[in-house]
Formats: structure tokens, C-alpha cells, sequence
């Protein structure tokens, strides 16, 4: 019948795919610790280590031969803002990670200029986080991660690591930077797990 | 950018030691840089301050602020002399 206007749809639709404590933004705020390195593709590798040392790594090559993925998902920062319908491109953790033996529970994530973040190995699986590559169709922009950073929308945004040099694998749940400094140790924006001891 | 003079550092180390402390003075733990917080490098406010060495990058302190709490560390700091007016 069409009575239902666009307008009062959205909101409805907005609403629901806002976690508690959230707003909807159409930019890209760049929020960042420390100062923005600048990677060549020719020197980017990629690197799992696992809890015993065991190394498995990919140059940038090696990773654009690797079936492509294009996730399409909202972002949720811990400062308040989320960004639905974000579109990227890049490899699935579950295709990098296929091959490592590990028997670790628990992975940090490592980057170039020293940042890290940790989460439980089970949520870098089954197509819920990917090192993506692309934003909107174009390269990565190095103040958004470029040329590559961790994307794991399930969980606040800092947990998707800007800027991604590898993966720690671990026994031991180890927190990482934001995790150390206040911050959730696992921060799922639904249940508004932003600081330590929420 | 989120890279921020110096003296953007005051607010949130007002709010945490409760009076201006950008005088002073940090031993950086990594380099042995000495100097005033004022001089270091911020980064933040959002999602937190981060007080960076200026000489060597290394975190010297975090600052993150709650609704209702101030979480900090100081990770990066051999000691810090915190001024306090009196004579020696």
C-alpha cells in the first residue's frame, strides 16, 4: 500500500542494527595510538605464528592469489559510533588460518608501529573476521589501516587491528594494547563491553 | 589526525592528577629521555591519550576515560617528578 514512509522505515531498521549506547554515522572517524606507518608492498608480509614457533607467512602477492572475499558489514566503534553497510575486500581468516596446527585458544593480533589486540582464536573462524585489503572499492588509505588491517565486525573496532603484520598464537589469553589500558578484554558491542570490568 | 600538540595532553592529565602536570618531568623507560609530559607526543583523546616519547615513540602513558572512572597506565615512564611548589 506504500502508506509506511521510507523515513519511519529506516529509523526502524537503524534501531535495530544499533548495539546499546550507539549512533549511526556516515564517516569514517580515524582514531588512532600512536603515529601512521607507511608500508611498501614489496616489504608487507603477512604472519601466523603459532604457540610453538611454527611460522607460516604470505608476501602481498601471495595474498591477492588467494580467493577474494567481500564482506559487507556494519562497524562498531567504542566511542560510540557505528557505520552500517561497510563493503570490503580481502582473504578470509578461515582460508589463512586452514593449514596452521595449532591447539591455541587465544590469538593477538600484531602491527606495524607496535599495536596489538587479543581475541579468542574461535572468533578470527567461520567467516566472521578477514584481513581485508580494500574499502569502498579502493586500496586501503594508510590512516584507515592500508595496506592491510584485521577486520572482526562482531567486536568493537579496535579489536579490527590497523595495519596488520601477523598473528600470535597462544595458550594463554595475553591482552593487548587497549585491553591494557582500560579497555574490555573481549568487547562485544551488544552486551557494551567498553572498559575493564563491565 | 588524531596526533595532537603537546599542551592538548593537559586536559586529561589535569583530570587525573587534579591539578596542571604538564611540568612535570618523565625519564622515558626504553631511551632515557628526560622531559616535561607537556613536551611529549599525544595521540587521542579518542578512544584514549596515549603519551608517546618524543625522541623514541615508546608509550609512555594511556589515559582512558570512562563515563564514570579514569583508566591509566604509565607503561613507558622510569619515574615521574611531579613538582609540588615546596622547597628541598
Amino acid at each position: 500500500m506504500g502508506i509506511v514512509s521510507s523515513g519511519f522505515t529506516g529509523r526502524r531498521e537503524a534501531d535495530h542494527r544499533l548495539p546499546p549506547g550507539q549512533y549511526e554515522t556516515h564517516d569514517f572517524p580515524v582514531l588512532s595510538a600512536g603515529p601512521t606507518p607507511f608500508i611498501s608492498l614489496a616489504e608487507w608480509t603477512f604472519t601466523v605464528v603459532s604457540e610453538l614457533g611454527a611460522r607460516q607467512r604470505w608476501s602481498w602477492d601471495e595474498l591477492m592469489r588467494l580467493p577474494q572475499s567481500h564482506p559487507e558489514v556494519d562497524i562498531h566503534c567504542v566511542t560510540r559510533w557505528s557505520k552500517f553497510g561497510t563493503r570490503w575486500t580481502g582473504v578470509s581468516l578461515d582460508l589463512l588460518l586452514a593449514d596452521v596446527e595449532t591447539g591455541a585458544d587465544y590469538a593477538v593480533a600484531y602491527s606495524h608501529g607496535g599495536y596489538t589486540t587479543n581475541l579468542p582464536l574461535e572468533d578470527l573462524l567461520d567467516g566472521k573476521a578477514w584481513i581485508v585489503h580494500e574499502f569502498d572499492g579502493e586500496p586501503l588509505s594508510p590512516s584507515h589501516g592500508g595496506p592491510a588491517r584485521l577486520l572482526v565486525p562482531h567486536l568493537y573496532f579496535w579489536k579490527s587491528a590497523k595495519w596488520i603484520q601477523g598473528l600470535r598464537l597462544h595458550t594463554v589469553d595475553e591482552p593487548g594494547f587497549w585491553e591494557t589500558a582500560g579497555y574490555h578484554n573481549y568487547g562485544d558491542p551488544w552486551r557494551e563491553q567498553r572498559y575493564w570490568g563491565d | 589526525m588524531t596526533e595532537l600538540d603537546a599542551n592538548s595532553a593537559a586536559g586529561p592529565l589535569t583530570l587525573l592528577f587534579g591539578r596542571d602536570v604538564t611540568l612535570a618531568v618523565g625519564i622515558c623507560a626504553m631511551c632515557g629521555t628526560t622531559g616535561p609530559l607537556g613536551e611529549t607526543v599525544m595521540y587521542g583523546p579518542a578512544p584514549g591519550t596515549v603519551l608517546r616519547c618524543p625522541q623514541c615513540s615508546n608509550v609512555l602513558m594511556t589515559i582512558v576515560e570512562a563515563p564514570d572512572r579514569l583508566l591509566a597506565t604509565m607503561p613507558g615512564l622510569r619515574l615521574l617528578s611531579v613538582p609540588t611548589g615546596g622547597t628541598s
